[in-house]
C-alpha cells in the first residue's frame, strides 16, 4: 500500500498522537508551534484526500486489515473531504492566527494542555467525518465534545464556567441519544458499519423501532449541531469562550454533527423506512425557516458582537438544514456549498473579532466606537467577512445563496414562499452586519481612553487572507462547488 | 492593446488608482491628487480608446471565470454601455478638478478616503457599464453601492448615518429583495443573463408576467430612483458636493436608469415588450414620478434637495423614454442621460461652490448672488435652462427626440408628461434665476467673492460641454443608433 | 397486549424509566451536582438497553472451551460496545465535577439560579 492509501487513517492519527506530545514539550513556548505544525500536516492530508477524491476516487480504508464488515472502516467520499477541509482548514488558519491571542488569553504554564485539547477536538472531528461506523462516530463525537468543552472553559472569562456546564448536559443527552439509536439499528441488523447498515435495514420487516432510531438518532444530533430549538448552549458557549476557540467551533463544530445527521437520514433510514426523506423534510423544513427567521431577528436586536454572530451561525445552520430540505441534488449541493462557504465567511467573522478583542475588552457594540480609525484593516477584513455572510454577489456567500434560492424555485408549489423568506433573512443579515459596521466606523472613541493599535501582524495577516479567499471563492468557486456537486449526487442518488 | 483587454483595463485602472491614492495619501496630498489625476486620464484613455471599435460596428466581449454553469463574468462593450462608460469616464477627470478645489476650500477630514472611494466608485461604475449579463450587472451594480456608502457616510456625525443608513437600506434592500428574484427568474426561464440584442425572453413568458418581471426589475434598481424607491436619492444628499454631483446626477443615478434602459432593450426585447399590454404600467409610474417629483421640488428650500428632486424627475424622464418602446426614444433615453448628465452636474458644482465660498445652501439665500458669483451663476442657468429644455441647450435635443418618440408611439400620457414638466421645471428653476440675477443682496450679508478657482474652472467646463451638446450630438446619435437598428 | 409480552419486555421498561428519571434530574433540578447525577443516571439507562440486547437465552459468556460444541453464547459486542460508553460517560462525569469546582471557586456556589443571578 503507498502512503495515499493510509491518508485516511492518518489524518486521525497524526492529531491525536500529536496532542500528547505537546504536552511533553519543553519549553513551554514550543507547544503552539507543535500544534500547529501537526494541525498544518492534518490539513495537507485532507487537501491530498480532497484531490484524489476530485480526481473520481473513493478511499476506504480498514483498520488493521479487518475487512469491511467485521473490522472499523474509514471512508473518504465527496461530502467527507469537504468536511475535511473545512475542519482541518478551519483548524489550521485559527492556529496559525492564534498564538497573540492565546497568549493573552491563556497563562503559559497551561498552555500546551490547552493546545493538546485542540488537537484532540480536532482529531475528534475528523474522526465523525472519516469513520464509515456509526459507535465510532459516537466515540469521536465524545473525543471531540469532551475536548471542547475543555476548550471553550479554557479562557479567562468566569461565565464561561456555566456556559459550558450547559453544553456539557446537552452535548451529552444528545450523543446519549444518538447511542441509542445506534443500539436499535444494530438490534435489527447486527451491524454497525454504516454502509452494512443500509444494506441490511432494506431487510428489516418490523420498522417500528428502526422509526424509534430514526428519531433518537435525528434528536440527538440535531441537539449537536444547534438546530433551532434546541440550539440554547450555543450563543454562551461562543460568547465566553477564548476567542481563537470561538474561530475552531464556529467553523465547523455543530456543521459536523449536521453532517452525520444528513448521512444517516439521507442514506440509512432512506432503505428502510420508504419515504423518510420526506419526513425528514416535514420535520427540517419548518424548523430551519423558523430557526432562520427567529435567530436573524434575535441577532438584529443583539447588543454584543459574539453573541451577535453565534445568533447568525443559528440562522446560517437553518440555511444548511433548509437547503437539505428539499430533497434534491440542487437543495443538498447548496446546503453543502453553504457548510463551506459559511465557514469562510464566520470563521473571517470571528478571526476579526478575535483581533478587536485583542485592543478592546469589553466587545459590546456600544464599546466599540473609533475601532475603524485605530484598527483599519482588521475593519476592512471584518466588512469583507460580514458582505459574505450577507451574500452580496462576488462574495462565498453569494454562490451558496444563489444556489439555495435556485433550489427553492425547484422545490415545487412552495418554492416563491421560501424564496421570500431567504431574501428576507439576507435582508436582516444586512441590518445586523450593519449595525456592526456602523458601530466600527461611525461611534466616537470613548474619552479618556488609551490609544489602541492594530491587532498583531500574525493574526492580522491571517484575518486578511481569511477575507481574500471570501472574495476568492466567490469569484472562483469551482472547487467547493465540485465537491458539493458529487456529494448531493451521492446523497441522493447513491442509496438507489 | 485589444479591445478586449481595453475592457478589463478599464475596471482595472480606478482599481489600481484607488490603491495609489491610498498609498499617496501617506505621503502628502499633492502627490495623492496627482495619482487621481493620473487615473482619471488613463482611464479616459483607455475607455474613448474603445470608441473607433465601436463605432464601427465592433462588439468585443471577453469572459473572465465562470463561476456555475450558466453564471459567468463577462463583459461586452455595447453602444449604451460605451456611452456611459465614456461619460463617467470623461466627468470624473473634470469632477476630480472640481473636487481639490472644493475638499480643500471646504477643509474636509479624511480627503484620502474620499478620494480612493472615488476610485473604487468608478471601477464598479465601469463594471456596470461594460457588464456583459445580468449576474455581472448586479455584482458591480451592488459594489458601486457598497462602495459610495463611505462618501455618501462621508461626514460622520449622528445625521449623516441616518442618512446614509436610508441610503443604504433602501438600496441593498430593493436589489436583494426584488433585482436578484428577478434576475435569478430570468436565468430560469431563459436559461441565461446575457445581454441579447433583441432581448432573451421572446416566446418564454407570457402577460402577466411580463409586467411582473418588469416591475421586480424598474423597482429592483432603486438607483433609478422610480417613485416610491426614491427616497434614498435626497438622503444622499449629506454627501460632500463632488459626490452628489458626479454620483447622484451621473454615475450611480445613470447607472440605474442604464441598467433599466439595457434590460428593456436586451434582456426583454423592445418589440416583444411592445406588444405585451401588461408593460404598459411603466409609462405611468414614469410619469407619475417625473410630475410629483417636479411638484415635490418645488416646494424644496435647501438647493441641493431640490436639485435632488429634479434628478429623481429627470431620471423617470430616460426610464419613460425607454418604456415607450420606440427606436426614436430609445435613441432619446441615452441623449438624455448625456444631457441630463451635463446639465445636473453643473448644478450641482454650481451649489458646492457657492456653499466653499460662502457656506449659503438654501434658495432664499441666493438673493443677488450672481453679482458676486457671476461665473458660478452663469453655469448654473445654463443648467437650469438644459433642464427645463431650452435651446440651445443638450436638453432640447434629448426632449426633441423623447417627444419625437412618444408621438410615432401616439403616447398621449408621455407627451402630456413632458409637456407638463418642462412647466414645472421652468417654474422651480427661473425664480431661482431672477432672484441671483435680478434682486438685491440683504444688507449686511457676509463678503465673499467666487469659489476656488479649480471649481471654477470645473463647472465653467461642464457649462460649455451642456451649450456644446446641442450643436455637436451627432455622434452620440450615430452610435445609438446602432443599438435599434433593424427594429421599426 | 398480553401481560407476559408486556413482562418479556421488563428490561426496556426499566431502561424507560431509568432514562426519565435521569431526564428529569437534569431538567428539573438547580444543584449542579444533582444534575451531574442525574445524567450519569440517564447514561446508566443506555448501558442497560445494550446489555439487555446482548442476552441470548441459554448462552453464557462467549469464551470458546476446548471439545465443546455447539455452544451458545451471548453476543460480545455490545458488552465491548458499552465498555467504551461507560468509559465516556465517566470521563464526562470528571469532566463535569471539574467544572463544577471551577465553578464553585469562581461564583463560590453550585446553584444553577443563583449563578445567573451572579453576572
Amino acid at each position: 500500500m503507498d502512503l495515499l492509501a493510509h491518508l485516511p487513517a492518518l489524518q486521525v492519527i497524526v492529531p491525536m498522537l500529536s496532542a500528547p506530545l505537546i504536552v511533553l514539550l519543553q519549553p513551554r513556548g514550543l507547544a503552539w508551534a507543535g500544534a500547529t505544525a501537526s494541525a498544518l500536516v492534518s490539513f495537507a492530508i485532507a487537501i491530498t484526500l480532497t484531490l484524489a477524491v476530485l480526481d473520481g476516487q473513493t478511499l476506504e480504508y480498514a483498520m488493521g486489515g479487518w475487512p469491511a464488515p467485521f473490522g472499523i472502516t474509514l471512508a473518504v467520499d465527496a461530502l467527507t473531504a469537504l468536511m475535511l477541509l473545512i475542519v482541518t482548514g478551519a483548524s489550521a488558519v485559527a492556529l496559525l492566527a492564534a498564538k497573540p491571542s492565546i497568549d493573552q488569553q491563556i497563562e503559559l504554564e497551561r498552555q500546551p494542555l490547552f493546545y493538546s485539547a485542540w488537537l484532540l477536538a480536532l482529531s475528534g472531528l475528523v474522526g465523525i467525518v472519516v469513520a464509515a461506523d456509526a459507535f465510532n462516530i459516537f466515540v469521536f463525537m465524545e473525543i471531540s465534545s469532551l475536548a471542547s468543552y475543555i476548550l471553550i472553559a479554557g479562557g479567562p472569562d468566569r461565565r464561561a464556567l456555566p456556559a459550558v456546564f450547559k453544553y456539557l448536559m446537552m452535548g451529552t443527552i444528545g450523543a446519549t441519544f444518538y447511542l441509542i439509536g445506534v443500539g436499535l439499528i444494530y438490534m435489527m441488523t447486527g451491524t454497525l458499519n454504516m454502509a452494512d447498515m443500509e444494506a441490511r435495514l432494506g431487510d428489516v420487516t418490523d420498522i417500528n423501532p428502526v422509526l424509534v432510531a430514526a428519531g433518537f438518532i435525528t434528536i440527538g444530533l440535531a441537539l449537536k449541531a444547534a438546530v433551532f430549538p434546541l440550539h440554547v448552549w450555543v450563543p454562551n458557549a461562543y460568547t465566553h469562550a477564548p476567542h481563537m476557540v470561538t474561530v475552531f467551533l464556529a467553523a465547523c463544530a455543530t456543521k459536523v454533527a449536521l453532517y452525520v445527521l444528513i448521512r444517516f437520514d439521507y442514506m440509512i433510514f432512506q432503505a428502510a423506512l420508504d419515504g423518510h426523506q420526506i419526513q425528514f423534510a416535514l420535520f427540517a423544513m419548518p424548523l430551519a425557516i423558523l430557526g432562520i427567521l427567529v435567530a436573524s431577528a434575535v441577532a438584529m436586536f443583539e447588543g454584543h458582537l459574539k453573541r451577535l454572530l453565534a445568533s447568525s451561525s443559528i440562522a446560517q445552520i437553518g440555511y444548511i438544514l433548509l437547503g437539505a430540505s428539499f430533497v434534491s441534488i440542487a437543495g443538498l449541493s447548496a446546503s453543502a456549498a453553504h457548510l463551506f462557504n459559511h465557514a469562510l465567511a464566520k470563521g473571517g467573522l470571528f478571526l476579526a473579532v478575535a483581533c478587536l478583542a485583542y485592543q478592546y475588552r469589553d466587545l459590546r457594540l456600544s464599546q466599540l466606537g473609533g475601532a475603524s480609525t485605530r484598527m483599519p484593516w482588521t475593519c476592512a477584513a471584518f466588512v469583507v467577512c460580514g458582505l459574505s455572510l450577507i451574500g452580496v454577489p462576488g462574495t462565498a456567500g453569494f454562490i451558496s445563496k444563489w444556489l439555495l434560492i435556485n433550489a427553492a424555485l425547484g422545490s415545487g408549489a412552495w418554492g416563491w414562499a421560501l424564496v421570500a423568506i431567504i431574501l428576507l433573512s439576507s435582508l436582516m443579515a444586512v441590518v445586523y452586519v450593519w449595525r456592526i459596521v456602523e458601530a466600527l466606523y461611525f461611534l466616537p472613541p470613548k474619552e479618556g481612553e488609551v490609544a489602541v493599535s492594530e491587532a498583531p501582524m500574525q493574526l492580522l495577516i491571517i484575518t486578511g487572507l481569511v477575507a481574500v479567499l471570501n472574495i476568492y471563492f466567490g469569484l472562483f468557486p469551482q472547487v467547493p462547488l465540485d465537491l458539493a456537486n458529487s456529494a448531493a449526487v451521492l446523497l441522493v442518488e447513491g442509496t438507489k | 492593446m485589444t479591445p478586449e483587454t481595453a475592457i478589463l483595463v478599464a475596471i482595472i485602472v480606478p482599481l489600481v488608482g484607488a490603491l495609489a491614492i491610498a498609498l499617496a495619501g501617506r505621503f502628502s496630498a499633492n502627490l495623492r491628487e496627482a495619482a487621481t489625476a493620473i487615473t482619471s486620464i488613463s482611464l479616459i484613455w483607455v475607455v474613448w480608446g474603445l470608441l473607433p471599435t465601436l463605432m464601427d460596428g465592433g462588439r468585443p466581449s471577453i469572459e473572465v471565470s465562470e463561476i456555475m454553469p450558466g453564471l459567468s463574468i463577462a463583459f461586452t462593450v455595447e453602444p449604451l454601455g460605451m456611452l456611459f462608460a465614456a461619460l463617467a469616464s470623461g466627468l470624473w477627470l473634470i469632477n476630480s478638478i472640481y473636487s481639490v478645489g472644493y475638499m480643500r476650500g471646504n477643509k474636509e477630514k479624511n480627503q484620502t478616503r474620499f478620494f480612493a472611494c472615488f476610485a473604487l466608485a468608478l471601477s464598479a461604475t465601469m463594471g456596470i457599464a461594460f457588464a456583459g449579463n445580468l449576474f455581472t450587472l448586479f455584482l458591480f451594480y451592488e459594489l458601486l453601492t457598497l462602495s459610495t456608502y463611505p462618501l455618501v457616510s462621508h461626514k460622520g456625525d449622528a445625521a449623516t448615518v441616518r442618512s446614509a443608513r436610508i441610503y443604504l437600506g433602501v438600496l441593498l434592500s430593493t436589489s436583494i429583495g426584488l433585482f436578484l428574484p428577478a434576475i435569478i427568474w430570468t436565468y430560469s426561464l431563459a436559461g441565461t443573463g446575457d445581454f441579447t440584442a433583441g432581448g432573451i425572453l421572446a416566446g418564454k413568458l407570457d402577460d402577466p408576467e411580463i409586467g411582473l418581471l418588469l416591475g421586480l426589475f424598474v423597482f429592483g434598481i432603486g438607483k433609478a430612483a422610480v417613485m416610491p424607491v426614491h427616497k434614498w436619492l435626497p438622503a444622499a444628499m449629506v454627501a460632500p458636493t463632488p459626490v452628489s454631483a458626479l454620483l447622484h446626477a451621473v454615475a450611480v443615478v445613470k447607472a440605474g436608469v442604464f441598467a433599466i434602459t439595457k434590460i428593456i432593450v436586451y434582456v426583454f426585447g423592445i418589440d416583444f415588450l411592445f406588444d405585451a399590454p401588461s408593460s404598459q404600467w411603466l409609462v405611468y409610474v414614469a410619469a407619475f414620478t417625473i410630475v410629483t417629483a417636479s411638484l415635490v421640488a418645488l416646494r424644496q428650500t435647501n438647493i441641493k434637495r431640490l436639485l435632488a428632486y429634479s434628478t429623481i424627475a429627470q431620471l423617470s424622464y430616460v426610464v419613460m423614454a425607454a418604456a415607450i418602446l420606440k427606436p426614436l426614444a430609445e435613441v432619446g433615453a441615452s441623449l438624455h442621460m448625456v444631457a441630463h448628465a451635463f446639465g445636473k452636474i453643473t448644478l450641482f458644482f454650481a451649489a458646492g461652490a457657492i456653499y466653499v465660498a460662502s457656506k449659503k445652501t438654501e434658495v432664499h439665500q441666493l438673493r443677488g448672488i450672481g453679482r458676486r458669483m457671476p461665473w458660478t451663476m452663469a453655469a448654473f442657468t445654463i443648467g437650469a435652462l438644459s433642464m427645463i429644455g431650452v435651446p440651445p441647450t443638450g436638453g432640447f435635443v434629448s426632449k426633441w427626440y423623447i417627444l419625437a418618440g412618444a408621438f410615432e408611439a401616439n403616447n398621449l400620457v408621455a407627451i402630456f408628461t413632458i409637456i407638463a414638466s418642462t412647466v414645472l421645471n421652468a417654474a422651480y428653476f427661473l425664480p431661482i434665476l431672477y432672484m441671483a440675477w435680478f434682486e438685491r443682496e440683504p444688507v449686511g450679508g457676509k463678503e465673499h467673492g467666487e469659489a476656488p478657482f479649480l471649481a471654477v474652472l470645473a463647472l465653467c467646463i461642464t457649462a460649455i460641454l451642456t451649450l456644446a451638446f446641442f450643436l455637436f450630438n451627432g455622434p452620440v446619435i450615430e452610435l445609438e443608433s446602432q443599438v435599434v437598428k433593424g427594429l421599426n | 397486549m398480553k401481560l407476559l409480552e408486556l413482562l418479556g419486555y421488563f428490561n426496556y421498561w426499566v431502561f424507560a424509566i431509568i432514562l426519565t428519571v435521569g431526564l428529569y434530574a437534569v431538567i428539573s433540578k438547580s444543584n449542579l451536582i444533582k444534575k451531574l447525577i442525574g445524567l450519569s443516571i440517564f447514561q446508566s439507562a443506555v448501558f442497560l438497553m445494550y446489555i439487555t440486547m446482548d442476552k441470548v437465552e441459554g448462552g453464557t459468556a462467549p469464551i470458546i472451551q476446548a471439545g465443546v460444541k455447539d455452544q451458545i453464547f451471548s453476543n460480545p459486542l455490545p458488552q465491548v460496545l458499552i465498555l467504551t460508553a461507560i468509559v465516556v460517560g465517566v470521563s464526562t462525569l470528571a469532566l463535569g465535577l471539574a467544572m463544577v469546582v471551577r465553578i464553585n471557586e469562581c461564583y463560590g456556589t453550585i446553584e444553577e439560579n443563583e449563578i445567573l443571578d451572579a453576572d
